[in-house]
């Protein structure tokens, strides 16, 4: 494909979530993570995803990358860094309640209703649930082709050729446009971000709606039971002699 | 092994929660959009250059140093790298003007992005913190030829800045300087002389080095007031702006240093180079001195840099270290279980978020006195600023060496060798309480000049701030228990206040024998106020902090008032001896 007939248009569904770096808390009710005053990034396979549109629009091969985010208004500036990193533009569906993969994937179809992008960029999943669900959803409501684990991706006429990441080593897919794939941390390495392109990001266009306008149920259908932290280590010890060593492995019931 | 993580929430809550920067941008007309989402994304993109790109870079800048083959200075290897991609980002035009390249951000902005250039290396922050300083220079004193020729190409860091005051025999004082400038018919000048301790006097990581050269022109007064400022570049810019040949500028030699070693420190020659002036005649220092504020608490701010750098490691390192027992706890502890190490890690945490607040509220006087609409408060900023000048710069250098030797002890034997990294940070630090003034030089600058500055109404304001946060700090428990260690302190340093400006202790020699512990007493103040402006910022931020930044902050500020702020009583019975002691010994009984 060449520059005069390059896609028109990609989108970007990226998410909010609670910075890699940082130590979860879970909050006292045990209902989920405690994210009042924690530092929220964009997921990392969501930066990859913008990367890799920002690379395909770069080298010719897109017009405009879009991206769009579901969450509070705070999300917005997950949005500002993917514009700063060169997306054109940026969607908000604003909403305070939580949201599962399915109503996700339906709020991105909404998005993608309006938007008739050539191709669906989105990371595999989250780090925050790692539901790794909402791409492939997404794909099954467009009843569009998807690649999920995407480690390469080459543009050709009218089709994407997509490297995935299995277990058994590495298949290759080609799927017809429009077409739905999902980033693997090996796609690339996200740029950093020049400051010009920050200064600029804060001027290109962000629409803010409503999620009440999209139409779509946001019940829960996912019910959490309790969230805990992982047990603490316990202290170990010395064990005086393979047969008390597996002794204890029988008394433990771990063999 | 160790890593570097931008302290941007720290920042953030910096600008949020204490100093509520929105709402001082809203009052500087070129500032009032900057918001706080632009900021946190500019200070975390900022970050993310420093931790990945510049800090790999340290330790290899340490061991490979700086080289001189035949004449031409290597810089090691990934710095000419790093400062392409450090340009072509942007980062050297941030607080540069927009009409050549710049973002015109707030120095409050760029202050914080030099504290994280400066603890992620050191060395490499050097060149754009003197690029900087020799544009803003440049800016405010050269005729717009030379502005147009220059500006644009040193804020996009295709070219460099460096600042060439230092000669053999004139360091502290410069009026002994002896480098002299000719007229030539064309308007120009041949500069010929020789400068020591030239910072990025020259290497390859650019095409151009524009120096900026004090010297006396003929029949020139003798001292500081026959001193002017000529741009002297290593290559002749032409007409259309292409490079020519080259200036009569070479590299003598670099110096062999104990710290610094990526960042190269020249002996430079100017052998009848050519040179523009800028600024007036025989006015040089005073052009040379509009950045010093800004140059100065750059400088304080690399203290507080490597001291944080120094922390991060110290901190890290002792919650995974393994060694002894304590009562209560089962099996071998990490060592951070040890009130000692303990001890050790908060009086660095206590000294580097009350110097990073003290830095914010210092930049912010400076973003007023630049960008205020109304010149009686631009006024008023100015001298807060050059009040506060003096203990920036020496106080963070001081504090932070002392943190960065803290941060080694806290690594045993580990903190002595290389691999870790913490011994450089104390050799790296050294450096910054000796150049741009010694702080020696500073605490005169303080007790000589700056007290008795307008009449002292800074100093009177500056106190008068503090006692309203103390009647402040009765609104929060939290504070209220912190007001009374520091309005002990507080008196102390009132009372010898005014013993130095117009009581018994007002003559040069007991000034002169004071001003050191005057300026540790003066600092010590500051961050016991920026302590309780902390805690006070906790109990208004409501959720916007995480809990465990609370207590964090609660726990550091009452650390502080126990078990630093008490040297204010040593301190003040240190200043109140007098110089008696130091001056009745004649000089060859020393």
């Amino acid at each position: 494909m060449t520059g005069h007939d390059a896609m028109k248009k990609i989108l970007v569904p990226i998410k909010m979530v609670l910075d890699a770096n940082m130590r979860p808390r879970v909050k006292a009710d045990g209902s989920g993570v405690d994210l009042s005053g924690m530092k929220l990034s964009i997921n990392p396979f969501c930066e990859i995803a913008v990367e890799e549109a920002v690379r395909l629009k770069e080298k010719g091969l897109a017009e405009e990358v879009v991206v769009v985010s579901i969450g509070p208004a705070k999300v917005q500036d997950i949005l500002r860094q993917a514009m700063a990193m060169g997306a054109d533009r940026a969607r908000l569906i604003e909403t305070d309640q939580p949201v599962e993969p399915l109503a996700a994937a339906k709020l991105i179809r909404t998005a993608v209703a309006e938007e008739t992008p050539d191709l669906v960029i989105l990371g595999k999943q989250a780090v925050d649930d790692d539901c790794n669900q909402t791409g492939q959803m997404l794909a099954a409501l467009l009843d569009w082709p998807q690649a999920t684990f995407a480690s390469a991706l080459h543009v050709e006429a009218d089709s994407v050729k997509v490297t995935r990441e299995v277990d058994g080593g590495h298949q290759t897919l080609v799927l017809p446009l429009p077409a739905v794939v999902t980033t693997d941390l090996r796609l690339n390495e996200p740029r950093h971000c020049a400051l010009p392109n920050i200064m600029k990001a804060r001027k290109k266009p962000l629409d803010v709606r409503p999620v009440a306008e999209c139409g779509v149920d946001m019940a829960a259908h996912l019910n959490v039971l309790s969230v805990r932290p992982p047990e603490a280590r316990k202290a170990g010890r010395c064990a005086a002699n393979v047969n008390e060593l597996v002794g204890d492995l029988h008394a433990a019931g771990v063999i | 092994m160790p890593q570097y993580k931008a302290p941007v929430e720290d920042m953030m809550f910096l600008l949020r929660d204490v100093f509520r920067v929105e709402d001082v941008f809203a009052e500087l007309p070129e500032q009032k959009d900057n918001d706080l989402e632009t900021i946190g994304s500019i200070l975390e993109e900022a970050g993310k250059f420093c931790s990945e790109v510049l800090y790999p870079l340290n330790a290899v800048g340490d061991i490979e140093g700086c080289r001189l083959e035949n004449g031409v200075v290597r810089t090691p290897d990934g710095f000419a790298r790093a400062w392409k991609t450090f340009s072509e980002a942007g980062w050297g035009g941030l607080s540069a003007p927009t009409d050549y390249g710049g973002q015109n951000l707030p120095r409050t902005v760029q202050i914080l992005v030099d504290e994280m250039l400066s603890a992620s290396n050191l060395s490499f922050g050097l060149f754009p913190g003197l690029t900087r300083g020799a544009c803003e220079a440049i800016e405010a004193h050269a005729t717009q030829h030379l502005k147009d020729t220059y500006l644009p190409n040193m804020i996009s860091g295709v070219w460099t800045g460096a600042m060439a005051l230092t000669e053999g025999n004139a360091g502290s004082d410069l009026g002994l300087l002896k480098t002299t400038a000719v007229p030539r018919p064309d308007g120009s000048w041949t500069v010929t002389g020789s400068k020591i301790f030239i910072s990025s006097g020259d290497h390859d990581m650019a095409e151009n080095v524009i120096h900026l050269v004090l010297a006396r022109i003929p029949d020139a007064p003798a001292g500081t007031k026959g001193i002017s400022l000529f741009l002297c570049p290593k290559v002749l810019v032409n007409d259309d702006g292409s490079l020519g040949a080259r200036n009569a500028i070479s590299v003598g030699a670099l110096e062999h240093k104990m710290g610094i070693h990526a960042q190269p420190t020249c002996v430079m020659n100017y052998d009848g180079c050519q040179g523009w002036m800028v600024g007036e005649p025989n006015r040089g220092l005073a052009a040379m001195f509009t950045m010093m504020n800004a140059e100065r608490l750059f400088v304080g701010v690399q203290g507080l840099g490597v001291a944080d750098a120094s922390g991060q490691t110290a901190l890290a390192y002792a919650r995974e270290r393994l060694q002894g027992r304590v009562p209560g706890r089962s099996g071998t502890v990490p060592i951070i279980a040890h009130a000692d190490v303990r001890r050790t890690l908060l009086s660095m945490q206590s000294f580097i978020e009350a110097a990073r607040a003290m830095v914010v509220h210092t930049a912010l006087e400076m973003d007023r006195e630049k960008f205020h609409p109304d010149a009686a408060v631009r006024q008023r900023a100015g001298e807060n600023v050059a009040l506060l000048t003096p203990v920036i710069k020496a106080a963070l250098t001081d504090f932070g060496f002392e943190a960065t030797v803290a941060g080694q002890q806290v690594l045993g034997g580990h903190g002595y060798i290389r691999e870790w990294g913490q011994e450089q940070y104390v050799r790296d630090a050294r450096i910054a309480m000796i150049y741009e003034g010694t702080n020696g030089i500073q605490a005169q600058d303080l007790v000589m000049r700056k007290l008795m500055l307008s009449d002292g109404l800074p100093v009177r304001t500056y106190f008068a701030q503090i006692r309203q946060t103390l009647a402040d700090a009765a609104a929060d428990s939290h504070a209220a228990a912190l007001a009374e260690p520091l309005r002990s302190a507080l008196d102390l340093l009132e009372g010898v206040t005014t013993r130095l400006v117009s009581g018994d202790l007002a003559n040069n020699d007991d000034r002169n024998a004071a001003a050191v512990d005057y300026l540790r007493l003066f600092a010590l103040v500051s961050f016991g106020w920026m302590w309780v402006r902390m805690v006070l910022a906790c109990a208004a931020s409501g959720k916007a902090l995480p809990e465990a930044c609370v207590q964090h902050k609660r726990a550091a500020a009452i650390f502080f008032m126990q078990r630093v702020l008490p040297q204010a009583t040593a301190l003040t019975q240190q200043i109140g001896a007098g110089a008696g002691s130091i001056m009745a010994l004649a000089d060859e009984m020393f």
